[in-house]
């Protein structure tokens, strides 16, 4: 009996809801004998385009709906979920995705409120999402940190262009065909697998970028993204990635603090 | 016409006037201040027990406010009621201080629009040169502007050469767009002043309410060419009141309006407070109320 | 007689010079540095005078710390602080309700010395540089045994030192917002004042002895750009800053790669926009106080006026008249509107814009009012035919100028609004509740005034979106830039 020739999958950058090639035509040999797409500065500005384009959409949406979009995911992930992670970091990936789903609706009234003030004025503060936000994810675990920037990320109303583990970078990749296939809409993600030497700096060097989560561990890379995100004022946060659903967790609210901005208002109260 | 734009902030309003509240107005300022302001009274007597004698010696008061400082000017007018008004004209005959007084049905306006006129017409008969009417609030709440109009409009025509005030009696107007919106309708009617209150209801020429109807009167102008003058009256019961009045005018309308025959304030109490706090600066002592006479 | 166009009198009432007492500043001939309680003298720093922007006399001498003196400052915040973290909230919380006390007490003195070192009316620094600069403290003071509730919960732990560096526009005030949420949350603190407003934060110094503040808790170390550098250089566990944009920048890269905690509240070329169903008067008024407060030395002036096309000649109009009124002259009289610029250098970079503003083709109108021979003065100046691109409708002047663009409808406002690196603060004037909530909404800057401007509260967040900075002060928002949390 002859063997069947399988079907090996084709890696593709997941930018503006597509599935493309790297515009350079680069790509990389990874374990298990694929090739994952080499990213270059101009696929970083296309995948800017496509967050930037997005953002205005998906900050509007209603907190609920971001939250449902966001369960949608982990729904996704939960039934297509085996082929990214082992059992443990897959289900730790979605139990974060539920988290921050919960999020959406829940961070105004955390982090914003009425202020009394000494004036006849109706003040409130309330947090809005920072804009598009950088994330540089580390190698381990491969989806599970992914997520844990992510997920805050979106919860707030960001959108994200990320970049995927450089050595493991297949689970980020199928992480795009997942979102593909649930709710969330085009541009809202966006991912980047190639040489985090050469794509981290392009994204931090972006004018348009307003934040960077770095969880590459990588000091010299740290010092890099901050004085890149010096020249036009980036808010900026590096940890390491998250190994447990308690570590992307436990300081959601300071994760979710990184990728908003407090806007008060003023008005008067008086006809 | 529409209830329509331009709309106030009463906040804003309320900023605005206070931080002209805070002029620092001392020494030749306060001098000169207070003789203006008294050169702007309408001194003014409107109580039931009004006789023939007060009348008298209100505008013996008037005419020469205070008679150890002749530099303090004459008030603007004697206001009085029509009853009263011959008394009025016969004593202030030659002096310059002019005889007003008020009109139909004040300080209600509820009585009829004929009975208006013949009032008017019969006051100004009597010598009356100045008229203070009040609006149909009546109208105005129930939103019939045009009658609000057309009683200004009517009550006008008979005054003749007469000068009209138009009172608007802001604290039943509910709110200070239609302080601003009254204003408008009186001014388009042919009011010669505007101005803010009877005395008789609860609050008077606030410094919001001044400040509001002074910028209506100031875009009035600026549109129409045509000056209109602002009363404030109610509730200005000392210099400091007064002065604050005046910077809300020369502030709003510029120095043009620093006279009497732009900017009058109706009050009784006030002239003895202004003539007292300018022999104190005159004196350097602080005075007390018998130095002056209570008419 | 009817009101006539020809008055029968022609007094003219002005008002006669009502300056300030200053018989109750009790200033001294030279000022050491503020290092762990005591007053020294600087070791590798200078003394420069401190002038008095509207006369150009000098009013006191001032050390200037060096790189040394700013080390020394450091070093004992450092030894003060564990003990001051050690403290409970409450007894924290109660030497900073004294300092707010205190500044009460000597409310009068500090606004003087506020208009007297850096030119802006007495008026302002009276009703609203001191008593803020108390409510700020007071308010802090409560939170400083509350700080867990204003994390949403969470544990923390304060920084440890934390370097302040405060610009001159708002020298008392901006002291107290750094300074009063620091020191409450555990930190201890070195401040340096700017260059030209040293003199108040030296009356805070003070007002920290006479309070019985621990020595150390509070350092106050006088200086310049170099003095800056100095303290963003040195052992400090967190630098706050505001100040110009550049300068923030710089700080951030300076801090690249490190550990150290950093805010920044910068520039700003913050919109004012009015619709045309806005209550115009009280826009106008919005415009001047949004342009003309503290002579537009204000990092969120509403510097880049946008309004409708349906109602702008008749806005300028009333602005033109409403801004021939203000008062520019003396900032001790208690009349000013608009003082003195506050430095030479300032007033040669506002200058300067406005060349480059009237060489652009942009129609310039300036106030014609009689400025005092001596000091640094610039009335206040009106662009119209303004294009966006011009370099006064995108770069902050830091002065009394404003640029006027018009717009035809909400979405080009926003656009407009929207289109610069800065985002601090922003104006919507509008009759319309609905449409003011939306626009605010789209607005992406910090501070929002709806039919209003330049409102400032201990309680309320301030801060900027993009360029204009990162963290909030005010409010529990405000608690945060001053502890480490998970």
């Amino acid at each position: 009996m002859m063997a069947r020739v399988g079907v090996p999958k084709t890696y593709k950058l997941y930018v503006g809801g597509a599935f493309v090639r790297s515009e350079s035509g680069r790509h990389d040999p990874v374990d298990g004998g694929y090739n994952v797409p080499r990213a270059s500065r101009k696929d970083v500005r296309d995948a800017m385009g496509a967050a930037r384009k997005a953002f205005g959409p998906w900050s509007k949406r209603s907190a609920s709906n971001r939250g449902q979009i966001l369960y949608r995911a982990a729904e996704a992930l939960e039934s297509r979920g085996e082929a990214l992670a082992g059992g443990d970091e897959l289900e730790a990936a979605i139990d974060v995705l539920v988290h921050y789903a919960g999020w959406t609706d829940k961070l105004a009234g955390v982090l914003g409120g009425v202020n009394p003030v000494a004036a006849p004025f109706l003040s409130f503060s309330m947090p809005e999402p920072t804009g598009v936000v950088g994330v540089v994810a580390g190698d381990e675990p491969p989806l599970l940190g992914l997520i844990a920037e992510l997920a805050p990320a979106l919860a707030a109303g960001n959108t994200v262009v990320a970049i995927v583990s450089e050595r493991h970078p297949l689970p980020g990749l199928d992480l795009g065909e997942v979102l593909g296939v649930s709710d969330v809409p085009a541009g809202v993600v966006n991912l980047l697998s190639g040489r985090r030497a050469e794509l981290a700096p392009a994204l931090g060097a972006h004018r348009d970028l307003n934040a960077i989560l770095d969880a590459s561990g990588d000091a010299d890379l740290h010092a890099a993204l901050d004085r890149l995100a010096a020249e036009t004022v980036k808010r900026t946060r590096h940890a390491t990635p998250a190994t447990t659903y308690a570590s992307a967790t436990d300081n959601a609210l300071s994760r979710l603090e990184a990728v908003v901005e407090l806007k008060t208002a003023w008005h008067p109260v008086g006809a | 016409m529409l209830r329509r734009l331009p709309h106030v902030d009463r906040v804003g309003i309320e900023e605005r006037a206070a931080l002209l509240g805070k002029r620092s107005i001392k020494t030749t300022a306060k001098a000169q201040g207070i003789r203006l302001a008294v050169s702007m009274v309408d001194l003014t007597t409107l109580e039931g027990q009004d006789t023939p004698g007060k009348v008298r010696n209100l505008c013996a008061k008037g005419v020469c406010p205070d008679p150890h400082a002749p530099e303090v000017p004459s008030v603007a007018a004697i206001c009085v009621y029509p009853a009263l008004v011959p008394t009025a004209v016969a004593a202030l005959q030659g002096t310059g201080v002019r005889t007003a007084s008020v009109s139909t049905g004040f300080p209600s306006g509820q009585t009829s629009l004929a009975v208006k006129i013949g009032e008017t017409e019969e006051t100004v008969a009597a010598g009356a040169e100045e008229i203070d009417m009040v609006i149909s609030r009546e109208a105005f709440l129930s939103g019939d502007d045009a009658r609000v109009q057309e009683e200004i409009v009517r009550v006008k025509e008979a005054c003749g050469d007469a000068h009209l005030k138009v009172i608007l009696e802001t604290s039943e107007l509910g709110s200070l767009d239609h302080v601003r919106h009254a204003s408008m309708l009186a001014m388009e009617a042919g009011a010669d002043f505007i101005k803010t209150s009877t005395g008789k209801s609860t609050s008077g020429a606030t410094p919001e309410v001044t400040l509001v109807m002074l910028e209506a009167i100031r875009d009035f102008t600026q549109r129409t060419g045509r000056v209109v003058g602002m009363k404030a009256a109610g509730g200005v019961s000392n210099t400091k009141a007064a002065l604050h009045r005046l910077v809300l005018a020369k502030e709003t309308l510029g120095d043009e309006w620093l006279t009497p025959d732009r900017f009058r304030i109706g009050a009784s109490s006030l002239l003895n407070d202004l003539l007292m706090q300018h022999a104190k600066l005159e004196s350097g002592r602080y005075g007390r109320s018998e130095d002056f006479s209570t008419e | 007689m009817a009101a006539t166009d020809t008055p029968r009198t022609s007094l003219t009432w002005d008002y006669a010079p009502a300056p300030e007492s200053a018989d109750h500043v009790r200033l001294r001939d030279s000022y050491d540095l503020f290092v762990g309680g005591d007053w020294v003298a600087p070791t590798d720093g200078h003394r420069v005078p401190s002038i008095n922007p509207a006369t150009e006399e000098p009013i006191a001498q001032v050390a200037f710390g060096g790189e040394h003196d700013v080390a020394a400052a450091v070093a004992a915040a450092r030894a003060a602080q564990p003990a001051w973290a050690a403290l409970s909230g409450l007894e924290r919380g109660k030497y900073v309700f004294r300092i707010a006390r205190l500044i009460q007490e000597r409310a009068r003195e500090l606004s003087v010395v506020e208009s007297l070192d850096g030119g802006k009316p007495i008026r302002e620094a009276r009703d609203i540089d001191v008593p803020l600069a108390a409510a700020h403290f007071f308010h802090y003071a409560g939170w400083a045994d509350k700080v867990s509730y204003a994390l949403g919960g969470r544990a923390s732990q304060p920084y440890g030192v934390v370097g302040q560096i405060v610009p001159w526009n708002f020298p008392l005030l901006m002291a107290a917002w750094k300074l009063a949420p620091a020191i409450a949350c555990g930190n201890t603190a070195v401040l340096k004042p700017a260059e030209t407003t040293p003199l108040t934060a030296l009356l805070l110094a003070e007002i920290c002895q006479e309070a019985e503040l621990p020595p150390g808790v509070v350092n106050i170390v006088p200086g310049d750009g170099a003095t800056g550098v100095a303290l963003v250089g040195s052992d400090v566990d967190k630098i706050a800053f505001t100040g110009s944009t550049a300068v923030g920048k710089g700080i951030q890269a300076a801090l690249a790669g490190t550990n150290t905690g950093l805010t920044l509240e910068l520039g700003g070329k913050s919109a004012n926009i009015v619709f045309e169903d806005a209550a115009l008067d009280q826009a106008v008024e919005g415009i001047v106080q949004g342009i003309f407060f503290n002579q537009g030395h204000v990092c969120c002036a509403g510097s880049r006026l946008l309004v409708q096309e349906s109602v702008a000649d008749l806005v300028i109009r009333k602005l033109w008249d409403r801004m021939e009124l203000l008062r520019v002259g003396d900032p001790l009289d208690k009349n000013t509107d608009v003082g003195a610029i506050n430095s030479a250098a300032q007033l040669a970079r506002i200058e300067a814009l406005v060349d480059v503003g009237e060489a652009e083709g942009a129609h310039r109108q300036t106030v014609a009012c009689e400025l005092p021979e001596r000091g640094f003065w610039f009335a206040p100046t009106l662009f119209t035919d303004v294009a966006p691109a011009h370099r006064v409708a995108v770069e902050e002047i830091f002065g009394p100028v404003l640029t006027v663009l018009t717009f035809r409808t909400q979405a080009e406002a926003i656009e407009k609004a929207n289109d610069s690196a800065y985002g601090l603060a922003a104006g919507v004037w509008t009759d319309k509740g609905a449409k003011a909530f939306e626009v605010a909404r789209a607005l992406r800057a910090g501070v929002v005034w709806q039919n209003t401007y330049n409102h400032f509260d201990p309680t309320a967040a301030f801060g900027g979106y993009k360029e204009s900075g990162f963290g909030r002060e005010g409010g529990a928002a405000g608690v945060r830039p001053y502890v480490r949390v998970a």
